[in-house]
């Protein structure tokens, strides 16, 4: 069976400092799209993704997930949600692996060996028992970005996902929402690059800076 | 540009509903203040023991009362706020709590003025005086969180949790601090005893209650005002209130 | 299934807060310093003599106690704060109240536990009396996961402020003071070889309470930190 919609937002209004940053803005998200949302810096797209996550309040609207509104229903929500932000929730003192694994332990996943795999594949051979922190950036990046091969969630919210990869990474991370979209998920993400493999069903989503 | 639509209606609705209360509460605190302190103060017959300087009670009791029972209604608020999740009852949070502070300082002051000549100190550790200490730090500390956090949105539900918070503690932390000056003071202070006042004696004391009440509503109510108006001030219906000069 | 999974999601955020405490042990050590310290600068104060030290000793460790407890408490929230953590335990489908739970339980581990086991040599530095040591151990034992629940409360309200170490103090003290007060009335009646019984039932109906209110109170204010 085919969700549709599985995301909608309706009229979401949100201001900061005085300053508004988008109102009344809708639009909604089937199964299977991807969304990408461009914008100037301080345009509000960190906010709107905050927002859809559940994170942040709208000052006006709401947001609806399998049509259920995601304030009285967070829990279901959450457990269909993977969010990546700015701040990764990579702990620097831990190893690489210890992180995966507590990350699946917190959303319900099941642990197994394939964690040292997938550590594998994102090429972060050897370097699974070291703490995160002493990682390059794009290592500590891509630690984070193993969650996207180990999740059964069906919306990903992510935030400016390729900043520091290299372009074998950008390239695997795109081949993997394919997969993530064929599977009937949907993506919303924010980037300042175009994305440079070719999405069926790509949304783009244009914010504008206001005053 | 501005076009708001669904709070719109709720914020102008309380900000006239502030309007609408606020002369009733005016004219409370004027009439029993004027009545109050005349009659407390000068007519009112001396005591027998304390002679007059007993008569800083119509300043003290009064204060203690609404030193609490601002501290309930700004709790009541703040559960509202975050159970029904509405903003105007936030900035009532706001707008009680440097009242309710207010009030706690004058008990504090004044019970040490009275106690200067009646206990021989400026400052005994009796249980009430401790309990309205405590209750002084718990409203500034509502305070001090509101005015660290720079987005006033999330500050307002942070001072929320913490009165919520408050007030479920305040109980516990009067019991105990009752129950610790029965067992480390013993009878070292003998209390007044406030049962046996004379009616020439309580009337105005209660009347002093009355304004004293009056007046925190008639403060707190424009303080409320003021915040809605600042919440609200790119809203058309705030425009339209600063257009016609009110 | 589900309970499993509970379970699974406690002791995994359990076991980090702990690791990372035991990986730097700095975190351990430093409290118990700076309780020993703050206990040694009592009778340098006040003078030596012992039966001054012995009536104030209850008193003194319990000051003590609530001052070390505070400084690992800015730290509790704080790095999942920066890193991003504490969103993926939002975002997570178990209830947040749960990894509160967790991370409080952890947080006593790292710093209460340490203390209650040293107390016996606080206690004696103080010249306690010998069956006071039991009563001392024994609130400690009770008072200091009260003590973490109720500073995680501040210290969830103040994550997201620049500055929030001193703010918190001032939020959490006055909420300590029922926990000093029946804690060091219980020591002091057990120096006087009386039953100490109702104190410490106090003391647990209030860890009841704090268990049950503070999870929910902490995660609804960390709620509030990452919005």
């Amino acid at each position: 069976m085919r969700i549709t919609n599985l995301l909608e937002i309706k009229s979401v209004t949100c201001t900061k400092q005085e300053r508004c940053l988008f109102e009344s803005l809708s639009f909604s998200l089937e199964a299977g799209q991807i969304m990408q949302i461009e914008g100037p810096n301080g345009a509000g797209k960190t906010s709107l993704l905050r927002i859809i996550a559940g994170f942040a309040r709208p000052d006006d609207g709401e947001i609806l997930f399998d049509n259920k509104s995601i304030s009285q229903y967070y829990d279901e929500f959450a457990a269909q949600l993977l969010f990546i932000g700015h701040k990764t929730g990579v702990n620097g003192q831990l190893s690489a692996y210890e992180n995966v694994c507590h990350w699946l332990h917190v959303h319900g996943c099941k642990v197994d060996e394939q964690a040292y795999d997938l550590l594998a594949d994102l090429g972060l051979v050897g370097l699974e028992d070291v703490p995160v922190r002493t990682l390059s950036a794009g290592q500590q990046r891509r630690v984070a970005l193993v969650r996207l091969w180990h999740n059964n969630a069906k919306l990903w919210i992510l935030d400016e996902p390729f900043t520091a990869l290299d372009k074998k990474g950008v390239a695997l991370l795109q081949a993997q929402f394919k997969k993530h979209l064929a599977q009937g998920g949907s993506i919303l993400l924010t980037t300042h690059q175009d994305l440079t493999t070719h999405f069926d069903a790509l949304k783009t989503l244009v914010l504008e800076y206001q005053f | 540009m501005w076009k708001w639509l669904h709070p719109y209606a709720k914020a102008e609705r309380a900000y006239q509903l502030c309007n609408t209360l606020l002369p009733y509460f005016a004219v409370i605190t004027v009439v029993c203040l004027a009545v109050g302190w005349v009659w407390g103060l000068a007519y009112a017959p001396a005591d027998y023991q304390q002679k007059d300087s007993y008569r800083i009670i119509f300043i003290h009791v009064p204060s203690a009362i609404l030193s609490m029972g601002a501290y309930s209604s700004m709790a009541i608020a703040a559960i509202i706020a975050l159970v029904w999740q509405i903003r105007n009852a936030e900035l009532a949070v706001i707008s009680i709590a440097p009242v309710g502070a207010a009030m706690t300082a004058i008990a504090l002051i004044t019970g040490a003025a009275w106690g200067k000549p009646m206990w021989g100190a400026w400052w005994v550790w009796d249980a009430r005086l401790t309990s309205e200490l405590i209750l002084l730090f718990l409203y500034l500390g509502v305070l001090s969180l509101y005015h660290a956090f720079e987005d006033k949105k999330s500050a307002g539900r942070a001072a929320c949790i913490l009165a919520v918070v408050g007030v479920i503690n305040l109980p516990i932390i009067h019991f105990s601090v009752e129950w610790w000056n029965t067992l480390h003071q013993g009878a070292t202070i003998t209390k007044f005893d406030t049962s046996a006042i004379d009616p020439s004696m309580l009337w105005p004391l209660l009347i002093n209650i009355a304004a004293f009440a009056g007046f925190v509503g008639v403060v707190t109510l424009i303080r409320l005002k003021n915040e809605i108006l600042q919440c609200e001030k790119h809203r058309p219906w705030v425009r339209e209130l600063i257009g016609r000069g009110e | 299934m589900a309970q499993h999974s509970y379970w699974q999601l406690f002791t995994s955020v359990y076991r980090k807060d702990v690791t990372l405490a035991f990986r730097q042990r700095s975190e351990i050590v430093n409290p118990l310093l700076f309780f020993l310290i703050v206990i040694t600068l009592f009778p340098l104060a006040i003078g030596p003599e012992p039966a001054l030290l012995a009536r104030m000793a209850p008193g003194i460790i319990w000051v003590a106690a609530l001052l070390s407890t505070m400084l690992g408490l800015d730290k509790l929230f704080r790095d999942d704060f920066n890193d991003g953590s504490l969103e993926q335990l939002i975002a997570s489908p178990y209830p947040l109240s749960l990894s509160v739970l967790a991370k409080v339980s952890a947080h006593w581990t790292t710093t209460g536990l340490p203390m209650v086991i040293m107390a016996p040599v606080f206690a004696l530095l103080m010249n306690l009396e010998a069956q006071a040591l039991g009563a001392t151990v024994l609130t400690l034992l009770i008072g200091t996961p009260l003590l973490s629940f109720i500073g995680a409360i501040g210290a969830a309200l103040t994550v997201g402020l620049q500055k929030g170490g001193i703010l918190m103090s001032l939020l959490v003290l006055p909420l300590y003071i029922p926990v000093l007060i029946f804690a060091t009335s219980a020591i002091d009646t057990s120096s006087m070889s009386l039953a100490y019984g109702g104190q410490l039932a106090i003391l647990g109906a209030m860890l009841a309470i704090a268990c049950v209110c503070a999870p929910i109170a902490i995660s609804s204010a960390l709620k509030v930190s990452v919005s």
